[in-house]
C-alpha cells in the first residue's frame, strides 16, 4: 500500500496559485489509490510550465522536449509494457507543436494516461494565446485580439478515434481523482482534460466552474448508466432534441426523470459523448465533467506483443543464428 | 555468328542487366551473383533504380538497372563499367549504354525494339544500333518476348504471367555466356518460389531456355568466359545488402546485450528496407513502430531506450534534420540510441535514390548547443553489420546516441557475406547501475570511464527524472548554475573522446608512399581498386579509410602527417577534410570531390590520383 507522499518529490516552482498545483496534489493522490509502485510507474511531460510535474514525482519520468511527450510516452510504453505509463502536457505542448503526437497516440489506442493541463495560454514563455484560446483572445502576441479558431480538444481526440475522454477542474479533488483512477483502468490511451488558471496570464479563464458554487450552477458530473441530471438542486436535466441536446426542468411541463437521457460513456458511437463534451462555451449549457467516453479497444501495445507471441509460435527461428540458416546459403570449401 | 567456341578465363567480369523498373532486373542479377558466389567469385552489387514509383512502361525514365561485378580475386566495387550490358527494351539501352565498356557484349529483346518502343526511347531512326554506334558484331539480338511465350504456351499461365519470366530469359543467356551451373540458379527459384511451385517451374524453363538458346546458336559472340576463383576464404556464405546487413547487426547486437530491440521509424528512401527487414523478425522479438513522423521516429526511441530497449531509428536525407532535436535530447539525458542514417543526395529531398555522402557535418553538428556524438561510417554492405553492430555496443556502454552513416550505395549494394558466428563477437555490457549504490545513487552519476549509469524504470530504489533541461552535477535536479553547465557540457565531451577507437590502419605503400589516399564509409571499396591498380602500375600509394570520424582514431594526425601528399576522397564537397582539418594542427591535403549522386568511377580516381602524384615530382 502507498501513501501520496509516497509519489511526492521537491517543492513545486509554479507561481502561488497555479491550477498545476491543485492537479500535482490530486494526481499524488490518485496514484497512491491505484496503487501502481513509483518505480513502475513513468510520468513523461514535454516543455512548458506543467511539464514541469515529473520533477515533483517520485516516480520514474521524464521532462522531455517540447510537443513530443506523447511521442516518447509512446517509446516508454510499447518497449516496457509493465509500467503505468502517464504523459503530462499542457494545450501549447500538447496540441500545437504537439499535435501529431497526440491525435496518433490516440488513433494507435497506446496505453498511455494522457493529461491535457488546459489553461488555455503559454505561460512559459510569459503569456502568448494557445491554440486553444478563444476566438479575439487579447494577449501579448494577439495584441488586437486572435483571429482563429481554438482546438476543442475532445472534438481532436474523437476525431483521431479517441476511445476515452474525462474532464475535471484543477481545484476539484474528487472530480479530479476520479477521472484519474478511470483513465488508469481504462486500457488504451485515455485523455483527461484539466481546466486550470494560469493566474499571471489568464487568471479566471474558467471562473464559471473554478469553485464549487458555480459547478453546483454550471456544471454537470456525468457518470455512466446515470440520467444527465444539474443545478443546486439536480432540478435540470438534458434531453435530445433533434440532431442536439435541451435543457429541461424537471417536474415543469410534465417532464419527469424517466425523460431525461442517461449517460452512456461505453456507447461505441461517440455522437452524444461529443455534444456532451462540447457543451458550455457560451452556448448556455452546462460543462460537462466527468467521464464522457470509456470504450474498450485493442490497445497497440498489447497487440504488438500479441502479434510477436503469434509469429514466435508460427516461425521456426527464434535466435539470430536460426535467422541466418533462413537465407540462401553456399559453401566455399 | 561464331563457328567455334573458346572457353576463355577472366579475371573479373562487370555484368549490367537493365530493363523496366518492373522487367525483374534485381531479381536476375541477385540470381547471377549468388550462383556465381556460390562457386567462390567475389562479388559486388550496385541496383541503380530510378525514383518514381512506375514510370510509363518503355520510358526513358523508367529504366532501373543492376551491375553485378564478379572476380576471381577480390572486387571492391560494383564495377565502372560493364562487359555485358542486358537491355530489355530500347530505352534500356538508350540510357544503359553509356555504362558498357567499348566492345562490351549487348544483349538486346528485339521484340521490345518496335517503332513505338523507339519512339518512347527517342530514338530517331529505325537503325537504333547506327543512331547509338554500336557495332552488330557485338550485340546478341533476340526475339525474347517471343521465345519466352513460346517455351510457356503449354504452361496455362496468361501472356502477362508469361512476360514476367522475361528477365529469366536473359539470365539464362548471361549463365551461359559466362558458364554458370544453372542447378544453383534453379534451387533459388525453387525456395524462393516455394509455394508457388508453378511460378518456379515456369521460371526454371525459360532459365533453361535462354541457356539452351546461347548454347544452340553460340549467339554472336565468338567466346565462353569463365571466372575461376582465387584466395577462396572456405565458410559459409550468403547474398546481403547492406541495409539487410545492417538489420541484421542490429539483432544481433540486442541478443548479445540480452535486451529488446525496439526500431522506431518512419518510411523514407533508401532507409526503408531496414525498418522493412526488421519489421519481419517479430519471432526473435523485434519490436518496430511505423510512427507519425521523423521525429516521432527519434522521440520513441529515445522513450524506448528509457524503457531500457536497444532503441534505434533510421532515416535517410530530410528525415536526419527533422531527428536532431530528439537525438539531442538523448545527447543530454545520456541514453544509449543508435541513429541509422542512410545518406542519400540532398539538400532537401534531393536525389532520394542516389547515393552521396553529405550528411557528415549535419551528423558531427547539426544540432543546438555542445551536442557530441560519436559517428560511424560502414565502409561496405557487409560491413553493415559489424558497423550496426559495432554502434550498437558503443552506444550501450558508454550512454550515448551514436549516428551511424551508410549510403544508398552501400544499403542498396550487396556482397557475399561469411556467416557470422556471435560467440566471437565482443560482449555488449551496458553500464547498468550498481545494486551497492542503492541510496546514493544520483542519475548523472558516473562510472570511472565517464559513463552514466542506466537505471531502468521497473527497479526499485532508482526511479529518478531525466530531461532536456541541464542537471545538477552531484544531484541530478534541474540547474542553471554557470559552473555546473560548464562542467557538464565537458563531462559529456569528454565521456565520448574516452571511447576506445581502434587505430587506423594504412594500407598499401605504408611505408614510403608518395601519396596517401583519405577517405571515409561507402567509398572504400572505389579508393581501395584504385590504389591497388596505382600500384600494379608501380605507383607508391597508400590507403587510411575512416570508420570512426567521432571519435578519431589516436594515430589519426601521425597517419596524415607522415606522407609527402594527402588526398581526401570522398562525394561531397569536402566535409571530412574540413573535419580532419580542425582535429589535426597543420593538415593540409588535397581535395577530390564530387557528388554526382553516383558512386566513384575507379578510372577517374586514378587518373586524378595520378595527377597528384606527378605533381610532385
Amino acid at each position: 500500500m502507498f501513501t501520496a507522499n509516497d509519489y511526492k518529490k521537491g517543492q513545486p516552482r509554479w507561481c502561488p496559485g497555479c491550477g498545476d498545483h491543485f492537479f500535482l496534489a490530486n494526481l499524488h493522490k490518485a496514484m497512491a489509490e491505484i496503487g501502481v509502485a513509483p518505480w513502475e510507474t513513468a510520468v513523461i511531460s514535454g516543455i512548458g510550465c506543467s511539464s514541469r510535474l515529473p520533477h515533483y514525482m517520485a516516480t520514474y519520468g521524464m521532462n522531455t522536449i517540447h510537443g513530443r511527450a506523447a511521442a516518447i510516452a509512446t517509446g516508454v510504453k510499447v518497449a516496457n509494457p509493465r509500467l503505468s505509463v502517464w504523459q503530462v502536457s499542457g494545450d501549447g505542448d500538447g496540441l500545437a507543436i504537439g499535435g501529431n503526437h497526440f491525435i496518433h497516440a490516440n488513433r494507435r489506442n497506446i496505453d498511455l494516461n494522457m493529461i491535457l493541463l488546459n489553461n488555455r495560454i503559454y505561460g512559459l514563455t510569459k503569456g502568448q494565446y494557445s491554440p486553444t484560446s478563444p476566438r479575439g483572445f487579447v494577449s501579448k502576441s494577439s495584441p488586437y485580439g486572435t483571429v482563429e479558431d481554438p482546438f476543442r480538444p475532445a472534438e481532436l481526440c474523437f476525431g483521431a478515434r479517441g476511445n476515452f475522454f474525462a474532464r475535471a477542474v484543477a481545484t476539484d479533488a474528487p472530480g479530479t481523482i476520479e477521472i484519474l483512477k478511470a483513465a488508469y483502468q481504462h486500457k488504451g490511451a485515455s485523455v483527461c482534460e484539466i481546466l486550470q488558471h494560469c493566474v499571471i496570464f489568464n487568471n479566471g479563464a474558467y471562473d464559471d466552474v473554478y469553485n464549487k458554487d458555480g459547478r453546483a450552477k454550471r456544471a454537470i458530473y456525468v457518470q455512466h448508466g446515470k440520467p444527465l441530471v444539474f443545478g443546486e438542486n439536480n432540478e435540470f436535466g438534458l434531453v435530445q432534441e433533434g440532431f442536439g441536446l435541451k435543457i429541461v426542468e424537471i417536474g415543469k411541463d410534465g417532464v419527469t426523470m424517466d425523460d431525461i437521457l442517461v449517460h452512456d460513456a461505453h456507447c461505441q458511437d461517440n455522437t452524444l459523448q461529443l455534444k456532451l463534451a462540447l457543451m458550455g462555451d457560451g452556448d448556455g449549457f452546462p460543462v460537462a465533467l466527468g467521464v464522457i467516453r470509456d470504450v474498450e479497444a485493442p490497445t497497440y501495445n498489447d497487440a504488438v506483443e500479441a502479434q510477436i507471441e503469434e509469429v514466435k509460435a508460427k516461425k521456426p527461428y527464434h535466435n539470430f543464428a536460426e535467422l541466418l540458416e533462413t537465407n540462401d546459403i553456399w559453401e566455399v570449401k | 555468328m561464331a563457328d567455334s567456341l573458346e572457353v576463355k578465363e577472366l579475371d573479373q567480369v562487370v555484368v549490367r542487366f537493365s530493363g523496366d523498373s518492373g522487367d525483374g532486373m534485381q531479381l536476375a542479377g541477385n540470381i547471377f551473383s549468388t550462383v556465381s558466389a556460390t562457386v567462390g567469385n567475389s562479388i559486388s552489387t550496385f541496383p541503380d533504380y530510378p525514383a518514381d514509383i512506375r514510370a510509363p512502361q518503355g520510358s526513358l525514365t523508367g529504366v532501373s538497372g543492376f551491375q553485378v561485378h564478379i572476380g576471381a580475386g577480390q572486387v571492391y566495387t560494383p564495377g565502372d563499367l560493364c562487359d555485358v550490358l542486358v537491355a530489355m527494351n530500347a530505352a534500356a539501352l538508350k540510357t544503359q549504354y553509356k555504362y558498357a565498356k567499348p566492345g562490351a557484349a549487348i544483349i538486346i529483346d528485339t521484340d521490345s525494339f518496335g517503332p513505338k518502343d523507339l519512339e518512347k526511347a527517342a530514338f530517331e531512326t529505325p537503325d537504333y544500333l547506327g543512331e547509338m554506334g554500336i557495332d552488330p558484331d557485338r550485340v546478341i539480338a533476340c526475339p525474347l518476348t517471343t521465345m519466352v511465350k513460346d517455351c510457356l504456351k503449354d504452361s496455362g499461365m496468361d501472356v502477362k504471367s508469361m512476360l514476367k519470366c522475361r528477365n529469366m530469359f536473359a539470365l539464362g543467356l548471361v549463365c551461359w555466356l559466362f558458364d554458370r551451373n544453372l542447378e544453383i540458379a534453379f534451387n533459388f527459384l525453387r525456395e524462393k518460389f516455394a509455394k508457388k511451385p508453378g511460378v518456379a517451374d515456369a521460371n526454371i524453363k525459360v532459365i533453361q531456355a535462354g541457356y539452351d538458346y546461347g548454347h544452340n546458336t553460340h549467339s554472336s559472340v565468338a567466346n565462353v568466359y569463365r571466372i575461376e576463383t582465387k584466395n577462396k576464404v572456405p565458410g559459409r556464405y550468403m547474398d546481403i545488402t547492406g541495409n539487410k546487413a545492417t538489420a541484421y547487426g542490429f539483432i544481433a547486437a540486442a541478443e548479445k546485450a540480452g535486451l529488446k530491440l525496439y526500431l522506431g521509424s518512419y518510411p523514407i528512401t533508401p532507409a526503408t528496407d531496414v525498418l522493412h527487414e526488421l519489421s519481419k523478425h517479430k519471432s526473435l522479438g523485434v519490436t518496430t513502430v511505423q510512427c507519425e513522423d521523423e521525429i516521432a521516429g527519434c522521440a520513441s526511441s529515445v522513450g524506448a531506450s528509457f524503457a531500457g530497449a536497444l532503441a534505434v531509428t533510421s532515416t535517410s536525407g530530410p528525415g536526419i534534420c527533422l531527428k536532431s532535436e530528439a537525438m539531442n535530447l538523448a545527447v543530454i539525458m545520456e541514453l544509449p540510441l543508435v541513429v541509422l542514417d542512410v545518406q542519400r543526395g540532398g539538400p532537401a529531398t534531393g536525389l532520394p535514390t542516389k547515393s552521396e555522402q553529405t550528411d557528415l557535418l549535419q551528423a558531427l553538428f547539426g544540432r543546438n548547443g555542445e551536442s557530441p556524438m560519436p559517428v560511424m561510417a560502414a565502409i561496405s554492405p557487409t560491413d553493415c553489420f559489424d558497423a550496426a553492430y559495432e554502434a550498437s555496443k558503443v552506444a550501450l556502454e558508454h550512454m550515448t546516441p551514436v549516428v551511424l552513416l551508410t549510403d544508398a550505395y552501400v544499403a542498396n549494394g550487396s556482397g557475399a557475406f561469411k556467416l557470422p558466428n556471435l560467440a566471437e563477437y565482443p560482449e555488449i555490457n551496458p553500464p547498468y547501475v550498481p545494486q551497492e549504490l542503492l541510496g546514493e545513487w544520483t542519475p548523472y552519476m558516473r562510472a570511472e570511464n565517464g559513463t552514466r549509469y542506466w537505471a531502468v524504470p521497473g527497479r526499485e530504489g532508482f526511479t529518478h527524472i531525466l530531461g532536456g533541461l541541464e542537471k545538477d552535477d552531484k544531484t541530478g535536479a534541474i540547474s542553471t548554475n554557470p559552473e555546473n553547465h560548464d562542467l557538464m557540457t565537458r563531462k559529456r565531451a569528454q565521456k565520448i573522446q574516452n571511447i576506445p577507437v581502434p587505430n587506423l590502419e594504412v594500407l598499401g605503400d605504408s611505408e614510403d608512399a608518395d601519396l596517401l589516399i583519405v577517405g571515409f564509409g561507402g567509398t572504400y571499396g572505389h579508393l581501395r581498386a584504385a590504389m591497388d591498380e596505382m600500384r600494379a602500375a608501380g605507383k607508391k600509394v597508400a590507403m587510411a579509410h575512416f570508420r570512426y570520424i567521432n571519435p578519431l582514431p589516436a594515430n589519426t594526425a601521425e597517419v596524415l602527417k607522415k606522407y609527402p601528399k594527402v588526398v581526401v576522397a570522398e562525394q561531397n564537397m569536402g566535409q571530412l577534410a574540413g573535419w580532419l582539418r580542425m582535429k589535426v594542427d597543420g593538415f593540409c591535403p588535397a581535395q577530390y570531390n564530387e557528388v554526382k549522386g553516383q558512386p566513384f568511377k575507379v578510372s577517374e580516381l586514378v587518373e586524378a590520383f595520378g595527377k597528384l602524384i606527378n605533381a610532385l615530382l
